[in-house]
């Protein structure tokens, strides 16, 4: 029965504005509703016989897909890079008329209007209801109990009963107002980056639908619902990465991301059928009253959490399984900021402080996590240090800071890892929406010159501040709070989670546990001092990526530098807010010792606190604060850390000698490696992919399909064949060979009746 | 007087069968055919001193039908040699699979 709400009329939430959370997601839903209809209406009328609408992408070739009956058509930019800003004249009138008149004029999509409102629209709306929730439950101090709705009954089999049915909680709500604000301003910030793509409503159909994924995985009141989600997030990353899918590298991305995805969520699925043996139940609530039947430590429970942990590498981009993310950059620069930055990859964080209870039963698999997290963190710092691709850049910076937080939850400091989210789904939307700005501006310079250089190589930049001064600006602010300079968002987020390894390295439950046989403090001082560096890497590589796209001298051509300038206000709109977020983030969850300066101490920990407290504290013992000057000093490392890579990339790296990328020369000695991304890709081509297409080719496809099944099938097709020839042959037509047989019969048949049967 | 009329049966019947499987022209396929008939009619008929009238009977019938067979066998034979202008058995293989 639809709408069954039988949430406990005494829960305090009962009864206010939360009961409408379903809504949350449902909105987005209709707008993935309504612009994947245009999206489907516009293929249904263009076709290549309609010059007058595509005249851009006529040139570039329509990709044609049949399904069945009726002819659908993809219009598609020419690539990777046409898609930005085909024509700059509408958001700048009047600013570059005089050399702009050789361009094409593209006539943007005949729904772009209506896309532009509903897209945005649904998510102001699904943001402005999340924070009306929030006040809702602020207004509880406190909940105790996870309000639950259930809506129907999903699926029973045997005694595995499933409903469809959302959590509201503490944590949810963090990441309902994560996804549905900065989810919203990169909605608005599409609005401008995407409008001139003549895939416009297709690429808001998606957008809308990974938000409404993404409502539900962070709702979903069990593990089945959150895998619905979990998927289907899944299932928009891959749409998204291969947005501009008639170019077969961004193709490629996407089936790539797909992939190994699968490998995590067979992680995943192990771990829910092992917790559904076990537990005999797969409801958050159901297995946080039950886990206490699992023996602490034991095996079952270290299995369950590895495997878990498993589909978070898989989601979140950890070694061995992050190899899917710097690829993924290929999809549209908005979406590398909503989906491979801020939300998505951020999933398996929040797995992990769901399923807190479950960890904090093992310190084997918390401390496996944290181990992971930190080497993750420290490896692919060394990445960024030498990409330069913007996209890539960050696109490892977010695969390390993603270790950061998997230090976090994996020492059981949930709220600082959740905190690290937080802030980090801040300052790197921002840098990535920042490099969106700056794709577009270099992209529109290159298009209008018609030149074919790269528009998201850094050694093509230089000098941009000139001409960007908001985006230089408000990158500026996201590079120091991801380098963690106080008073930015990341200083506090990244401080206590380093903090919070330091102190259970000292003192802690988990220091006392063994990992692999090694004393559970040795491995936290490790993952501390992993933290450290890797932390001195952020500030150099992010430093790097500034000085090269915003300071020295233009790279850019001297043509190009004519077209150079700022993104239009629907852009930096988003920048700003975001920019002021990434400033003043992390004054939600101040730490003790500042006593209260600048907002709320410990205002997440707080809010968190009936989620993953007890949980915390089991692997953190209850005597989990440091000394004061212990903390001092741990903050004035971490500054002073960040400082000197600061500083240390600003005397080390002169733009000035840089290179454009035409003259650029190949890297050498270590450079080359880490330029190379220590060659793991190849590596895993050599180890996994081509053994796997080779067995799939030469074994399972020439072996076993066309040997065995074709064989088989072929085999009997050609014993009946045989069977037939014979009979035919013997049907001569010739009666005296008819006779002869017959004679024969007879004869045998006397001869068998006479000395057959004395 | 029995051996010799089941031997003089025998030799009719081995000698219309060896005409039936050696013989191309269906007008001697057909006699030969005739041939074994009779031989049987013969042992019927000299059997049936031991075993009763029914022999002699079913004599009657086998007449019957060879002449009924006769008829339509010559019809058909003049049919085909009508058709294809030979009787010849080896030319008659409409029936080859």
């Amino acid at each position: 029965m639809l709408f069954q709400l039988n949430a406990a009329a005494s829960h305090p939430l009962a009864g206010t504005v939360a009961e409408y959370v379903w809504m949350l997601p449902l909105l987005p839903l209709l707008g993935f509703a309504i612009n994947g209809l245009l999206a489907a209406l516009s293929v249904a009328k263009t076709g290549p016989a309609n010059p007058g609408l595509d005249h851009g992408t006529a040139g570039h070739g329509a990709v044609v897909h049949t399904h069945g009956a009726g002819v659908h058509v993809h219009e598609v930019g020419a690539g990777a890079h046409s898609h930005v800003a085909h024509d700059t004249h509408d958001t700048h009138a009047g600013s570059g008329g005089a050399t702009g008149d050789d361009h094409h004029p593209v006539a943007r999509h005949r729904y772009a209007g209506v896309v532009s409102v509903v897209g945005p629209l649904v998510m102001v709306a699904s943001f402005a209801l999340a924070v009306a929730i929030f006040l809702a439950m602020r207004a509880t101090h406190g909940m105790e109990e996870p309000f639950v709705q259930r809506y129907f009954q999903w699926m029973v089999t045997g005694d595995l009963a499933i409903d469809a049915a959302f959590q509201l909680d503490q944590l949810a709500m963090v990441m309902v107002l994560i996804i549905t604000g900065v989810g919203m301003l990169i909605h608005v910030f599409s609005v401008g980056y995407m409008r001139d793509d003549p895939g416009y409503p297709r690429y808001f159909a998606y957008l809308n639908l990974f938000v409404f994924f993404m409502l539900v995985l962070v709702l979903g009141a069990s593990y089945p619902v959150m895998f619905v989600g979990w998927e289907g997030v899944g299932l928009c990353s891959y749409l998204l990465i291969g947005f501009w899918f008639s170019e077969k590298a961004n193709a490629d991305a996407g089936k790539k991301a797909f992939i190994v995805n699968r490998i995590g969520d067979f992680g995943f699925l192990v771990a829910m059928m092992l917790l559904f043996a076990n537990l005999g139940t797969l409801d958050f609530v159901g297995v946080n009253e039950s886990a206490g039947a699992l023996e602490p430590g034991g095996a079952l429970v270290t299995t369950i959490c590895l495997f878990l942990f498993l589909g978070c590498a898989g989601k979140s981009a950890q070694i061995p399984l992050y190899v899917w993310l710097p690829d993924a950059m290929a999809g549209p620069t908005p979406v590398s900021a909503l989906i491979h930055a801020a939300t998505m990859v951020t999933a398996g964080v929040y797995l992990v402080a769901r399923s807190a209870v479950l960890f904090s039963l093992s310190p084997v698999a918390s401390l496996t996590v944290a181990v992971v997290g930190a080497v993750t963190a420290l490896f692919a710092a060394t990445i960024g240090l030498k990409q330069w691709d913007i996209k890539k850049v960050l696109a490892y910076s977010t695969v390390s800071q993603l270790g950061y937080m998997f230090v976090g939850v994996g020492v059981g400091a949930y709220a600082a890892g959740v905190f690290h989210l937080m802030t980090h789904a801040f300052f790197k939307a921002l840098l990535f929406l920042g490099s969106g700005s700056v794709i577009y501006a270099m992209h529109a310079a290159y298009h209008r010159t018609h030149s074919h250089e790269d528009a998201q190589d850094m050694r093509n930049m230089g000098g941009l501040r000139q001409w960007m001064p908001w985006t230089w600006g408000l990158m500026w602010v996201a590079t120091l709070a991801i380098a963690g300079i106080f008073p930015f968002a990341g200083f506090f987020s990244k401080d206590e989670i380093l903090a919070s390894v330091f102190a259970r390295a000292q003192h802690s439950p988990l220091g006392e546990a063994s990992w692999l046989g090694i004393p559970g403090s040795a491995v936290l001082y490790v993952v501390y001092v992993f933290g450290l560096v890797a932390a001195l890497l952020t500030a150099v590589y992010m430093t790097r990526m500034m000085i090269y796209t915003f300071h020295g001298p233009n790279r850019t051509g001297d043509r190009e530098r004519d077209h150079l300038r700022e993104a239009p206000w629907v852009m930096t709109g988003p920048l700003v807010v975001l920019g002021i977020l990434s400033a003043v983030g992390g004054w939600f969850n101040l730490p003790a010792i500042s006593g209260g300066a600048l907002g709320p101490i410990e205002g997440l920990h707080h809010w968190l606190e009936p989620v993953v407290g007890t949980s915390s504290v089991r692997l953190a013992g209850e005597a989990a604060h440091l000394e004061h000057s212990t903390e001092w000093i741990l903050i004035g490392v971490a500054v002073t850390i960040a400082v000197v890579g600061i500083v240390y990339a600003f005397a080390r790296l002169d733009p000035k000698r840089l290179p454009a990328k035409r003259d650029a020369r190949p890297e050498e000695g270590f450079g080359r490696v880490l330029a190379n991304k220590y060659y793991v890709d190849e590596a895993y081509d050599r180890v996994v992919v081509d053994p796997t297409v080779n067995i799939s080719r030469g074994f399972l496809w020439r072996g076993i399909d066309v040997g065995l099944i074709d064989g088989l099938v072929n085999g009997a097709a050609g014993l009946m064949r045989g069977f037939g020839r014979a009979g035919s042959w013997m049907q001569s037509g010739q009666t005296g060979t008819y006779a002869w047989v017959l004679l024969i019969g007879v004869l045998a048949v006397l001869g068998a009746f006479t000395f057959g049967n004395p | 007087m029995l051996a010799e009329s089941l031997a003089l049966s025998a030799a009719l019947f081995t000698i219309g069968v060896v005409g039936v499987l050696t013989r191309r022209n269906a007008i001697i396929v057909f006699m030969c055919v005739e041939l074994m008939l009779n031989a049987v009619n013969l042992s019927f008929v000299a059997l049936s001193r031991l075993y009763g009238v029914e022999g002699q009977v079913f004599v009657v019938f086998v007449m019957t039908v060879a002449a009924a067979e006769a008829a339509v066998g010559l019809a058909i034979v003049i049919a085909i040699f009508r058709h294809r202008q030979t009787v010849n058995l080896e030319n008659i293989n409409l029936l080859k699979g």
